[in-house]
Order: structure tokens, then sequence, then C-alpha cells
């Protein structure tokens, strides 16, 4: 039983990562209507620069973040202007295929530069630990839960606070009305992007930390991701975070009940069960055409 | 002066049938193992690309899980063959068929529940099924052998140069099913079916396309081509890893040909294939190390999106039609014709 609660913790603390990592994911499918299967080689090339920052400067991975966050930002505001903007037809279904192909590009320039050789991120808290209530409880987890509800909350305090913010959610909701109100959305879109991106290197480094990576790691990041998005309901950031949750628990107390190789399995088996009930997510609602 | 839509026709056919001999004919004309090597899998892609045409093009519900039932297709051959002990040679060729059989099983029931959402939904449910397959292929261990991989009987009676070529017309005879189908369902009734379904699938529904049973039977007959594929890609290949047989890279090729030679159409994936694998083959031999390979497909990925989102035949059949307008119409008269 103390495993089962040590798991279910476990769970909470990694859940919030993917939680973070989803977010950044469903906000770009708010925005723009487009799934970012590059999500996943974006948090990887995060972690990538963090690693990169640590091993000629021995920069932490947590304060690498103030370099790489920007320089992430950036990367996605090009990214959609040059990639995702140029779409004007079908832009659904060409968006997959164009951010695949920055998955491949990414992952090729990553298996260059980097070699395909797994490496991981490291800092001291990365095994110590501490104990609570006779559970032994690894900082990195910790430091790690408490970035990702920083970032999240500040996403949300800029989502429903801001007029920046504003915009954004008038854009999820109706592009061409918020267009009609005077919304740049062409600029909503780009930072939009931006912002999903730069969330992409903070998961990235927790990602790096507690995790070893190849430039091959983001396809089993990206079906993750997905999964938990399409189970929270697509644009919907509340259903990210209660997804993310969802998975990551149900993953860990698996792990330990049957077997660690089932874990991931059971993510999709989750998947499959709600799809059959409710084809829209959990907080998705159903348009005509989109869902 | 415009070339008259009958001599067009008579072109068409003239092609066809001059490619058609130049397939049979090609393992004796180039019969180095590198050569028919290379022809195994550019069948092979167009047989896929083909295949998934019949869903991805006609219909519009982009999979980018079909390799989950190339590896399905591939293990069900893989594991019937090594149970029921059957003696390498043209022998096995026989289970391809019955292996399309498992696959139509598998893809009746993903199907019914992938088919329950659209759009972006449908895609990243294609997918998330892929890696649930590949989960199963290395967790079932007792049955598949696991990551160690499963290893198949060969013939050891095909050896040197002929080695390559009982599996390149075993490909060829599927590609050629499979543009067959394609074509087949392009022309008929329920072809137009899924056509309306692509363009607007609640209208198709109100005017009475059974969209529902159309899509999941487009779906079906799809991955049942694609099963059969990875059938024959098991015998060839002998050895059989979850990370290989359901590949995502594999699942997205065929994806990229047939949008390269334009979706929807019969003969677009075919010539997307025949363009892009043998490219893709030689810089994964001359750059396969440094996976630079990568990026040159991820580079020919976007300029193909980016520039020509139609894809060539479409494209080509524009610039055709304004050309035969043009003559029809006179130069006089072009500024006044053009749209």
């Amino acid at each position: 039983m103390t495993l089962v609660v040590e798991a279910a913790v476990l769970g909470i603390l990694t859940g919030g990562v993917y939680a973070l990592m989803a977010s950044g994911l469903t906000l770009i499918f708010g925005v723009m209507r487009i799934i970012n299967v590059g999500h996943g080689a974006l948090v990887v090339l995060g972690a990538y620069l963090s690693f990169a920052l640590f091993r000629s400067l021995h920069m932490d991975p947590f304060l690498s973040l103030l370099v790489t966050m920007p320089v992430m930002f950036l990367l996605g505001v090009v990214l959609q202007l040059v990639f995702i903007r140029p779409l004007k037809t079908d832009r659904e279904a060409l968006s997959v295929l164009v951010t695949y192909a920055l998955a491949l590009g990414i992952e090729g320039v990553l298996g260059y530069v980097f070699t395909t050789n797994f490496v991981e991120l490291r800092a001291w808290y990365e095994t110590a630990s501490f104990e609570v209530l006779g559970f032994h409880i690894t900082w990195v987890y910790v430091f790690g839960f408490a970035l990702c509800l920083l970032i999240l909350g500040a996403l949300f305090l800029m989502l429903y606070r801001t007029s920046f913010g504003g915009a954004i959610r008038a854009t999820m909701l109706n592009r061409t009305a918020a267009q009609l109100i005077g919304v740049d959305v062409d600029r909503v879109a780009a930072i939009a992007f931006g912002i999903g991106v730069a969330t992409a290197a903070a998961g990235g480094v927790v990602f790096g930390i507690t995790n070893a990576f190849n430039p091959g790691s983001h396809y089993d990041l990206i079906s993750r991701l997905l999964t938990i998005i399409v189970l929270g309901g697509l644009g919907s950031l509340r259903g990210a975070v209660v997804a993310a949750l969802i998975m990551l628990v149900t993953e860990d107390i698996t792990q330990v009940l049957i077997s660690p190789v089932w874990a991931n399995f059971v993510f999709f088996v989750i998947l499959v069960a709600i799809l059959i009930v409710r084809p829209q997510g959990l907080y998705g609602v159903r348009v005509r055409d989109r869902i | 002066m415009a070339i008259p839509a009958g001599r067009v026709t008579a072109l068409k056919g003239l092609a066809l049938v001059l490619v058609a001999i130049l397939a049979l004919i090609l393992p004796v004309i180039a019969p180095d193992p590198a050569t028919t090597g290379m022809a195994v899998f550019t069948v092979m892609y167009i047989g896929l690309a083909s295949a998934w045409n019949i869903m991805g093009g006609y219909t519009g519900y982009i999979s980018l899980g079909h390799a989950a039932f190339f590896g399905f297709g591939a293990y069900s051959f893989g594991l019937l063959l090594v149970h029921l002990n059957v003696a390498p040679g043209y022998l096995p060729f026989v289970l391809v068929p019955v292996a399309g059989l498992l696959t139509a099983l598998l893809a009746v029931v993903i199907g019914w529940v992938a088919l329950r959402t659209r759009a972006a939904t449908f895609v990243i449910v294609t997918i998330a099924f892929m890696f649930m397959l590949q989960l199963l292929g290395e967790n079932l261990v007792k049955l598949t052998g696991g990551g160690a991989g499963l290893a198949l009987a060969y013939s050891h009676d095909w050896g040197g140069d002929f080695f390559n070529i009982p599996y390149y017309y075993a490909m060829l005879a599927l590609a050629v099913l499979s543009v067959g189908v394609s074509w087949w369902i392009r022309r008929s009734k329920f072809g137009l079916g899924l056509l309306a379904i692509r363009d607007d699938e609640d209208k198709a529904l109100a005017v009475g396309v059974p969209t529902r049973s159309f899509k999941l039977t487009a779906f079906v007959i799809s991955a049942v081509l694609v099963g059969m594929i990875g059938a024959v890609y098991a015998y060839y290949v002998t050895y059989l890893y979850p990370q290989f047989a359901f590949d995502p890279l594999i699942g997205i090729s065929m994806v990229l040909m047939a949008f390269l030679g334009g979706l929807g159409t019969v003969s677009g994936p075919v010539i997307g294939a025949l363009l892009l694998e043998p490219a893709q083959m030689e810089f994964a031999y001359r750059f396969g190390a440094s996976r630079l390979y990568l990026v040159f497909y991820a580079a020919v990925f976007l300029i193909v999106i980016l520039l020509l989102p139609r894809g060539i035949v479409p494209s080509v059949a524009d610039l055709v039609r304004n050309w035969r307008h043009r003559r029809q119409v006179g130069p006089a008269q072009q500024g006044l014709a053009s749209p």
C-alpha cells in the first residue's frame, strides 16, 4: 500500500512536468488549430541546449532556463513565421506534416551534433533525497514540480489577467470574430507559438534530469503528449493539466502493481477507453468538423 | 489545335504498358543486388503509398499510424511461419493473404474506435495506436520475442543475385493490386462517396452517403493492403524487431510520397514513391551513420508542402490544362480568357 501511495505521489510530481509540456502543445492547438508534432523534438532540443550549457559553462540546468527559454521563444516565433504561416489551405492536415518534418530535422541535427548516445542532465538534486512520512522523495521531482507550477501559474495569469491573454483566448474561441474586433491574430499566433516552444524548453530541463535522453527520445515523448491533450480535449489548458495528472498517476501505479513494461501501455488504454465514451475528450467541446 | 481527349487516353495507355513492361523485366536488365534491392523497397513504397491514399487521399482522414498495420502484417506473417513450421521457399507467400485477413480484423477494431473522431484528433489517435502496437510487440516477449527480435526461416536456395528477385515480384504484385484497387475505387460510386466525405462529411451524410460504413470500409481496405505488404517485408528482411516493424518513419514516408505525387490521385502516390524512395535510400546509404539523412528528409518534406501543397500530379495537370486552354482560345484573347 505504501508503495502505491509513493507511486501516486511520484505520479503527481512527474505529472506536473507533463502538464507543463502538454499545455504548451494544447495552447498552440487552441490558437492556431494545428497539431505541433514537433513539440517532443523541441522538448528534447531544450534539454540538449541546457546540456550544452552545462557541459561548456557548468551552468545549473534550472538556471540555464534563463538563457534557453528566451532562445526557444524566439525559435518558436521564427518557426511559426517561416513554416506555419505560409500554410493557407488545409492547414490542419498540412501542419501535422510540416511539424513532423521539423521534428525529423531537429532529430537529425541533434544526432549530428551530439551523436545518438544517451545523455543525462546532472545536478546535485538529481539523486539527493529527503524523507517525509517515511517516503523518500528525490529533490529534483519537487524542484521540477515547483518550476512547473510557477510557469503554469504564470501562463494562466497571463491568459486570464492580461489584455494580451484576452486576445489569445478570443483567437482560440473564434478567429474571425477576434479579427473583427481588432485582434492582430497573426501576431497572437506567432507569440503563442513562441510561448508554447518556451514551455517546451522548461519541460525539457526537468525531463532531461529525470530521464536519460537521446535525439530519438521525441517519438516516445510526443506520443504521450498527444495522448494527454486528446484525453484532456484539444485546446483545453485545464484538460491538459488534469489529463497529465491522471495519466502519470495511473502509469506510476501500474508500474508498481503490475509491471514497468506495461506502464506505458496503460496510457493508451485509458485514451481508447475515453474515446469510446467521450470522443471529444474530458474538457473538449464537440464542434462540427473539428473533433 | 488542342490535343483530342481520345489521344490523351491513348498516350496514357501506352505509358502504362511501357511502365508495366519495364517493371516486369527490370531484374533482367539490372540484375545486380544493389539495384534489385532498391527496386524491392521502391515497389514496396508504391504499394504502401497507394494503399494509404485510399484512406488518406480519398476521404481526407490523415492516418499517421499506418505503420501499425505494416508491423502487424509483418508479425502475423512471421508468427504463422514460425509456428506452422512452413518450409522456406515459395510456399510462405501463400500466408501473405492470411496475414492480410488478420490485419483486417485489427483494422476493424482500430477503425471503429479511431473513426469516432475527426480531423486532428483522428491523426493523433492513429499515432497512439501505432505506439500501442509497438509496445505490445516489445512486451509480449513470449509471443514476439520482444526487443530481442523474431527470426524467420529463409530459403538458402536463393543465393547471390537471385535473392531479391522473388521478393521483388511479390512486392510488385501487391503494388499492382494496391494501385488497381485504388483506381477501381476512384471510378466507383463508393469512391465518389469517399470524395464527398473529404469535401464535407456532414453534407455527404445529409445527401445519403453512409459515411460511417464507407469510412470504415476504406480504412480496412487500406490497412489490409498495407498489412500484406508488411508480410512480404517480414519474409524479405527475415528478422523482425518491434521498433523497425512498427517504425513511425515508415508510416510518415507513405504519407509524404502520397503528398508529393498528389493526394487523392491514382498515379500520384506511384510517382511520389518512384521519386522519393530511391533518393531516400541513397541518402541513408551515404549519410546513414551521421543521421544527417533525416535532415535531408525533413528538407524535402518542407519544400514539398510549402511549395507544392497539392502535389506533382495536380500541379502538372493544371499546367497542361492551362496550356491547352490557351492554345484553344488563341494568344489574342488570352488576357480575356484568364480568370
